[in-house]
């Protein structure tokens, strides 16, 4: 579904992505993992088309297709989904003003009819269950207001609602207490599904009990330094990330 | 400091002298005074230039050279249509219909107004009711120093006149309709046929009383024409006001507007001011808060493009102790448009425990696009708490990132900002078809606006 090839991308003069190769076939879930300013966040938003970052080498392979040459919004409707590490606010709008259009958008693009406000509102009350999502929150503007935690199942529950291929999960669990943790990672799990691949991107083994990764990644200094399966997410719980930087120094001592 | 060309000037008074002649003598000689006084101001001061401070950025010379014509009562073609898009219908109890500042009775309805209330023309009533009209006409709105108000008042003929007795409660707005029907075709094409139009409007709620009125100027047309229009609010003690001026003048339009609001202890006054159209557009509004705890908002929403420039000077005058008042504008500029904002907070020596907070917010849609923004606050008392902020900024890139990674394509998600932008004014519209016309005008507005930004 997803081949990542040798991916280098970059902020203002900053190199942050340094060569990252990855394969992830439908129906897995793969978590990266990495210390903070390792370059997790920067491969989601990479993924997801934002501009700021400039891609300065390598490719990307989405379903037969090259992603780096999609704008931001052709990826969502290919099937893409970014869930935010930190959602945008925007007063004026509401979620399901702002979803419904994102929705026929996605509808049109493969070749299906637009939905109703009937038929939206009662697909939309389907995924609210999902995360558990209360009507009055989804009615009020575009995360205003809300808890860290309400902004992470809003992402979870658009991303139900979007029905993505793809689906990259910014460090969701960041700021989450154990029981909004557990409702997202619920969500996130009803929607596993062979036909779904997931790339689940934590600095934090904690999520990993409650999604359970087929393969983990750690990366590092713009590089996936190690794979493994989930004892790999164990590992580092229990041996931080520190044992890691001095492996990967060794591996490739730095000219002083 | 006087730079008007006197040519310019002499069309001015040679046009008074034709306006006595041909019957403004012979309404009431107090009314006709006042008209005197004013236009002989005027000749002294003149047409303001930009070395002048309150006219620094907008530029009127383009008014200041036009050769206007007093506008007659032209009922054109484009009125039915423009009048069923206007309208209020039966949400208003009473709606007053000015065509280039002639009042209409076929078009006006007075069906569900309130026993007691008064509405209908000045003009009628400063013959048939001067002791309604005296203590109040041109005595709020200065002529003295606003060459605009003294060419108003030189020129006044008409307008609406509106009465909310003691106690009163009119659920249902007063809707006052400005119509400008300029003839079609280019003014510099047939020199002279630039027409110009004065409406002047009093509205005076009592004691206790509480009145929405809702001021709609609309341009039927596409002529070069200038609507000077002044209207004068008095606000009795424990009055409520809920004032909303709309501004949809056609796109070659000059439009200058005063309004001066005259408020009295424990009042609550609120003003809605929406821009929309008009080449040329200044707003002066002014409230004097002239008594202890008044309650005075004023909000307001332009909304520009192409080269058009709006200008919105305020200025409260906190007069007495213990009185708040709150304003935030939003702008909104795309194309090569100017937009210019001043607001004065004055505080009196003796308005203590003043509260006053005042915000300015522009969003730059285009590179072209330009805003002034300047916040004065002048404090003369001791003990008062008053802030006031502006900011221009553009589009939150992240959040356009955000919708476009749902699935929104960059127009519309710049379109949904832009609209969340200005949604928080709509959304402080109480009267719900006023409210549903400027969603409505909103939308299409941002609909057509990114047609052109489609094509990179």
């Amino acid at each position: 579904m997803l081949e990542i090839r040798n991916l280098h991308a970059k902020v203002g003069n900053t190199e942050i992505l340094r060569g990252i190769d990855l394969t992830v076939h439908a129906g897995e879930v793969h978590a990266v993992m990495g210390p903070n300013g390792s370059g997790k966040s920067t491969l989601a938003h990479v993924l997801a088309g934002r501009e700021s970052y400039e891609v300065t080498a390598g490719e990307v392979i989405y379903e037969g297709k090259d992603l780096l040459k999609m704008p931001p919004e052709e990826r969502a409707r290919e099937g893409v989904f970014l869930a935010f590490q930190y959602p945008v606010e925007i007063p004026g709008v509401s979620t399901t003003y702002f979803l419904k259009a994102g929705v026929n958008a996605i509808r049109k693009h493969r070749g299906l009819e637009e939905l109703d406000a009937i038929d939206f509102l009662a697909m939309v009350k389907e995924k609210m269950k999902l995360v558990e999502m209360d009507q009055a929150l989804i009615n009020r503007p575009l995360n205003e207001g809300f808890s860290g935690g309400e902004k992470k199942r809003n992402e979870i529950f658009q991303m139900g609602v979007l029905d993505p291929k793809l689906a990259i999960l910014d460090e969701t669990d960041s700021g989450l207490d154990i029981d909004a943790l557990k409702i997202v990672a619920n969500g996130v799990n009803a929607f596993r599904s062979p036909a779904r691949a997931m790339l689940v991107i934590t600095h934090y083994q904690r999520l990993l009990n409650y999604i359970i990764p087929d393969y983990v990644h750690v990366i590092f200094d713009g590089r996936i330094v190690k794979s493994g399966g989930k004892a790999l997410a164990l590992e580092l719980e229990e041996k931080g990330y520190d044992w890691l930087k001095a492996e990967v120094e060794v591996a490739q001592p730095t000219i002083a | 400091m006087v730079v008007t060309s006197s040519k310019e000037l002499d069309t001015y008074l040679s046009d008074f002298e034709l306006f006595e002649k041909n019957g403004a003598t012979k309404g009431p000689s107090w009314i006709h005074q006042i008209r005197k006084a004013a236009i002989s101001r005027f000749s002294e001061l003149g047409f303001p230039t930009t070395r002048l401070e309150e006219w620094k950025y907008t530029n009127v010379a383009p008014i200041a050279k036009t050769r206007f014509k007093r506008a007659e009562c032209e009922v054109n073609g484009l009125m039915a249509e423009a009048l069923a898009r206007a309208t209020l219908g039966e949400s208003a109890c009473a709606q007053l219909v000015f065509v280039n500042g002639h009042f209409s009775r076929e078009l006006s309805s007075l069906r569900s107004l309130p026993e007691g209330v008064k509405a209908g023309s000045l003009a009628a009533a400063w013959g048939s009711d001067p002791a309604s009209i005296e203590p109040h006409l041109a005595r709020h709105a200065s002529y003295h120093d606003h060459a605009f108000v003294a060419l108003n008042t030189a020129f006044m003929k008409d307008g609406a006149f509106v009465y909310v007795p003691k106690g009163k409660v009119v659920e249902l707005p007063i809707h006052l309709l400005f119509f400008s029907t300029a003839p079609v075709g280019l003014a510099h094409e047939r020199p002279g046929t630039a027409v110009v139009s004065y409406p002047r409007n009093l509205i005076v709620a009592d004691d206790g009383s509480q009145a929405m009125i809702v001021e709609s100027y609309v341009g039927v047309g596409t002529n070069v024409y200038l609507t000077n229009t002044v209207t004068e609010i008095v606000g009795g003690k424990n009055a409520v006001i809920d004032y909303y001026k709309l501004q949809r003048e056609s796109e070659e339009a000059f439009h200058i507007a005063t309004v001066q609001a005259h408020l009295d202890r424990s009042s609550n006054f609120s003003s809605h001011s929406i821009d929309l159209g008009g080449a040329l557009v200044r707003n002066d509004l002014n409230a004097t808060l002239d008594g202890e705890g008044i309650e005075c908002t004023l909000d307001g929403l332009y909304m520009v493009t192409g080269r058009q420039h709006v200008d919105n000077h305020t200025r409260i005058d906190h007069v007495k102790p213990h009185c708040s008042s709150r304003e935030l504008y939003k702008g909104l500029l795309d194309g090569k448009s100017r937009g210019v904002f001043n607001g004065k907070i004055y505080v009196h020596k003796a308005a203590q425990k003043t509260d006053a907070k005042q915000t300015n917010k522009n969003l730059l849609l285009s590179e072209g696009a330009t805003i002034n923004t300047k916040p004065q606050l002048e404090i003369y008392a001791d003990d008062v708490k008053c802030t006031h902020g502006s900011t221009i900024g553009q589009l939150d890139q992240d959040a356009v990132f955000y919708l476009r990674s749902r699935g929104l394509d960059l127009a519309t998600a710049r379109n949904l900002l832009t609209y969340a932008f200005a949604s928080e004014m709509v959304g402080r519209i109480k009267v719900e078809p006023v409210r549903a016309q400027i969603e409505n005008l909103l939308v299409t507005r941002l609909h057509n606006g990114s047609r052109a930004e489609d094509t990179p």
